[in-house]
């Protein structure tokens, strides 16, 4: 297992350096910068503050000089500064990480509350009306955008019911974490009802369930000891990387219920022009994916003791 | 019976004085009710948006231009001027009065003596001049420096070649001289944020960028990033009595869907609206009440690069004018949420001439001037548009009136910051844009002084020394009744010589709660709303 995470960490390391060379010089080369960002706001700007605004934050050197200094910066923890606020960008993403993840928690743990078992009972019902409804439950809640379903839920639990506030992150409390968690967790929901159905039925017709069921073993007991533990490898794939793709991929999300998280910040930054923050929210992002996947890759381990990697 | 007869007279005059008494009690009740309702009343949370973004840019006025920031800068912070919506012009804010020599060029303030930052120091001569120093730092790039450049000696100093700002002089402690190195309106330059009053111990600290100290009516309490900023009332905030809330909150999401549901769940009590939502709220007995419509200072328009062909011939650039019915486009694209542009110059602008009538709708006349120019059977052109309604939405619209002029249009949609690059850069033969165009309307018309770079403002490239003429004119002069109508004349020039197609200013409309009083209607930007004055009502739900 040691080796294992060495392995892992080596080829996390490689992949953040390619990722960060990409973002690093793809940024360089699109159109816009952040000094053409603060002329978009209808209001004109003199070229002379311009230039003192690129001297400031290095964009008049050369890329090459640049990027040295980034990965400098990167070697000692160091992201740099914002463009856009000057602040370092450790600062900016410490809080919005905390943001984030506390969302991806929630959403996962609605995903896994209910896809799981509404998957199952699916499975051990296939072909009756209870497999049918969940079904359709599950492809809607694949096929529905996140931002109407979101604007749904606020309409009916914000304004016409009451029950909970509209948007926001308020103190970060419960109340304001339900309606962004399930507009968030609703896809992965029915993703996981969908694989787990899927799963169990493929197990359900497997030699060793078909022989525990013949050695007159309890329907309780297949389903839980045999049943649940094979199907819940490729169970746990999909949680692991919907899981993973959450922090990056709550964008959405996060601007609509106005979210301080990570996804956020990288579209505001991107649209800034705002190099440093990009780069951060882009390498938490990825950093965050890379330790959810060698994590489950872990437990696969410890699910199915067949499971070696070489 | 004498006696019997006086008692019922007395009783019915008793009776008729209290009937008397009690219908002026009633009357006067009745007459003071609006007297009541008119006197704020302090106490309950502002509950506001930043409506442009998801984020606030930074939390440091001199760093940021952005219209998100501003709005929330009023809370927190004071310039030497403020936008007074009541008379629709800059006001003195921090300083009790203003005297200029006779050549308009020097400018002596006497400061109040009452102002305090939020860290409990008192505002001297000290603070003004070592913010504007600070603005014209030659290390760093601050926006405000475009304003506070003026002053005389300011470039020198950013440039390195001063040590100070010469135009800069402090008298005493609460007073002040400020020499402009031209003839400028101090309040339109000195009135926002960008230019704001900061105390130099606080800025020094790392915690300023995260817990900003200023001179506005409510004290930071704290900045959820890209969610919510909120303040508390500042006891000694220089306005006796105000501000009139206890709190205020703003709420930072550019999702204008959010903040209608928001606004109609109470949970806001006051916010921008989209052209949809204005129709919806319209329609609608009880949130149209509470509507405040604004003619802010923003020309949207369609730009040309007048040193590129065919847009180098005026008559093109007229015939464009003339060819396309702006009338059904505010209507029905808009849904009038627009005031018709007659020139560059807003509505709302002190040099706005009343009485220009704007570019006819008169395909005829399009298809003569362009046949004049040399091309009678009209030309292709592609135009660089965001995908916003106010940019592609309106260029759709437009074609059709082109191709029947024989113009046929093509639309690139692009981001903002590629147009803005390539507009700078005059690789762009046409593009849509909104321009400030106030409040120093001398300087909304620099937008096309010939001398002015691509990068400052003159994206048309728009070249004609005569009418540079008469903005020199314009500010040479101190008198001010012959200012605007020199200015008049140059927005009536630049009317003529078409470098942009005038589409519309635009109408910004501010929804409003029925327990929220004195929200103003600023034309420089429609959400930057005077916090301090607004109070209220005890239906308030935050009370």
């Amino acid at each position: 297992m040691v080796a294992l995470i060495f392995k892992r960490i080596l080829q996390s390391a490689l992949t953040v350096m390619i990722v960060v060379t990409l973002v690093f010089f793809l940024f360089s080369v699109i159109p816009g910068t952040f000094a053409s960002s603060l002329m978009g706001d209808k209001r004109s700007f003199d070229p002379r503050v311009v230039e003192r605004i690129k001297k400031e934050l290095g964009i008049d050197k050369p890329l090459h000089q640049r990027f040295v200094t980034y990965l400098a910066g990167l070697s000692r923890g160091d992201l740099g500064k914002s463009f856009s606020n000057r602040r370092p960008v450790v600062d900016l993403l410490s809080s919005r990480v905390v943001a984030s993840f506390k969302l991806a928690c929630a959403a996962i743990t609605f995903a896994i509350v209910v896809g799981l078992p509404l998957g199952f009972i699916a499975a051990i019902r296939a072909g009756s009306l209870v497999d049918t409804v969940t079904m359709m439950v599950a492809v809607s809640g694949l096929s529905v955008p996140g931002f109407w379903f979101g604007l749904i839920a606020m309409y009916l639990f914000s304004l016409k019911l009451g029950l909970l506030p509209t948007f926001g992150y308020g103190s970060g409390g419960i109340r304001n974490l339900i309606l962004p968690a399930l507009t968030l967790g609703i896809a992965p929901m029915a993703l996981l009802a969908r694989t787990t159905r899927a799963a169990v039925l493929d197990t359900l017709n497997s030699d060793f369930i078909r022989t525990a069921r013949s050695k007159g073993m309890s329907e309780t007991r297949v389903v839980f000891k045999h049943l649940g533990r094979n199907a819940f490898v490729i169970i746990l794939t999909t949680i692991g990387l919907q899981f993973g793709s959450m922090l990056g991929g709550s964008v959405v999300v996060e601007k609509l219920f106005a979210w301080p998280g990570v996804g956020s910040m990288l579209i505001d930054s991107v649209s800034l022009r705002d190099i440093p923050s990009v780069q951060g929210c882009i390498l938490v992002i990825v950093l965050f994916f890379l330790i959810i996947n060698t994590l489950v890759d872990i437990a696969y381990l410890a699910i199915d003791p067949r499971i070696r990697y070489q | 019976m004498h006696e019997f007869v006086s008692r019922r007279v007395l009783f019915k005059m008793e009776k008729k004085l209290f009937g008397v008494l009690i219908s002026a009690l009633f009357f006067s009740l009745i007459f003071s009710m609006p007297a009541f309702c008119d006197t704020p009343m302090s106490g309950g949370t502002l509950r506001l948006s930043a409506p442009y973004g998801s984020a606030l840019k930074s939390l440091d006025p001199h760093v940021t231009y952005r219209s998100q920031d501003l709005v929330v800068s009023k809370a927190f912070h004071r310039a030497l001027y403020t936008w007074d919506s009541a008379n629709n012009s800059p006001a003195l804010d921090l300083a009790e009065s203003v005297t200029a020599d006779k050549n308009g060029k020097v400018f002596t303030y006497k400061l109040k003596k009452n102002v305090y930052f939020h860290n409990g120091r008192k505002m001297t001569a000290d603070d003004v001049v070592w913010s504007y120093t600070r603005l014209m730092n030659p290390e760093k790039g601050f926006p405000g420096a475009t304003m506070v450049g003026t002053i005389a000696g300011a470039e020198a100093f950013s440039k390195g070649d001063a040590t100070s700002i010469s135009g800069l002089k402090k008298i005493d402690d609460y007073t002040l001289q400020i020499t402009f190195s031209d003839y400028n309106d101090p309040g339109s330059l000195l009135f926002e944020a960008v230019t704001a009053i900061l105390p130099r111990e606080e800025v020094k600290k790392e915690s300023f960028l995260i817990h900003p100290v200023g001179l506005g009516p409510f004290k930071f309490v704290e900045h959820v990033e890209g969610s919510r900023i909120v303040g508390e009332k500042f006891d000694k905030y220089y306005k006796p009595g105000k501000p009139y809330a206890d709190r205020v909150e703003f709420v930072i999401t550019g999702d204008y869907s959010v903040l209608d549901m928001a606004f109609r769940a109470k949970e806001i009590d006051a916010t921008v609206l989209s052209s949809n939502a204005y129709l919806a709220y319209k329609a609608d007995p009880e949130l149209s009440r509470g509507l405040i419509e604004i003619a802010e200072l923003f020309t949207r328009h369609m730009g040309f690069n007048t040193q590129e062909k065919p847009f180098d011939d005026k008559r093109v650039r007229q015939a464009i004018n003339y060819a396309v019915d702006r009338d059904i486009i505010v209507k029905k694209l808009l849904k009038g949420k627009a005031f018709k542009a007659t020139s560059w110059l807003p509505t709302t602008s002190t040099a706005y001439d009343s009485t220009r009538k704007p570019y006819p709708y008169d395909p005829e006349k399009a298809k003569a001037l362009l046949a004049e120019a040399g091309y009678p059977d009209g030309f292709e052109f592609e135009a660089m548009v965001t995908d916003k309604t106010s940019s592609l939405g309106v260029f759709e619209a437009m074609m059709p009136y082109l191709a029947k002029v024989g113009i046929h249009a093509k639309a690139k949609v692009v981001e903002s910051n590629v147009l803005v690059d390539a507009m700078y850069a005059g690789k762009a033969a046409v593009w849509f844009r909104s321009n400030g165009t106030g409040p120093d309307p001398l300087k909304a018309l620099r937008t096309f002084d010939s001398r002015i770079p691509r990068t400052g403002s003159n994206v048309t490239a728009f070249k004609d020394s005569a009418y540079d003429a008469i903005l020199d004119e314009a500010a040479a002069t101190s008198d001010p009744a012959k200012k605007i109508e020199l200015l008049k004349k140059a927005d009536g020039f630049i009317m003529d010589a078409a470098p942009v197609w005038f589409h519309n200013y635009n109408k910004a409309v501010v929804a409003t709660q029925p327990w929220i009083h004195n929200v103003d209607g600023n034309v420089t930007e429609a959400a930057i709303i005077e916090v301090d004055s607004i109070w209220l009502d005890k239906n308030s739900p935050t009370r």
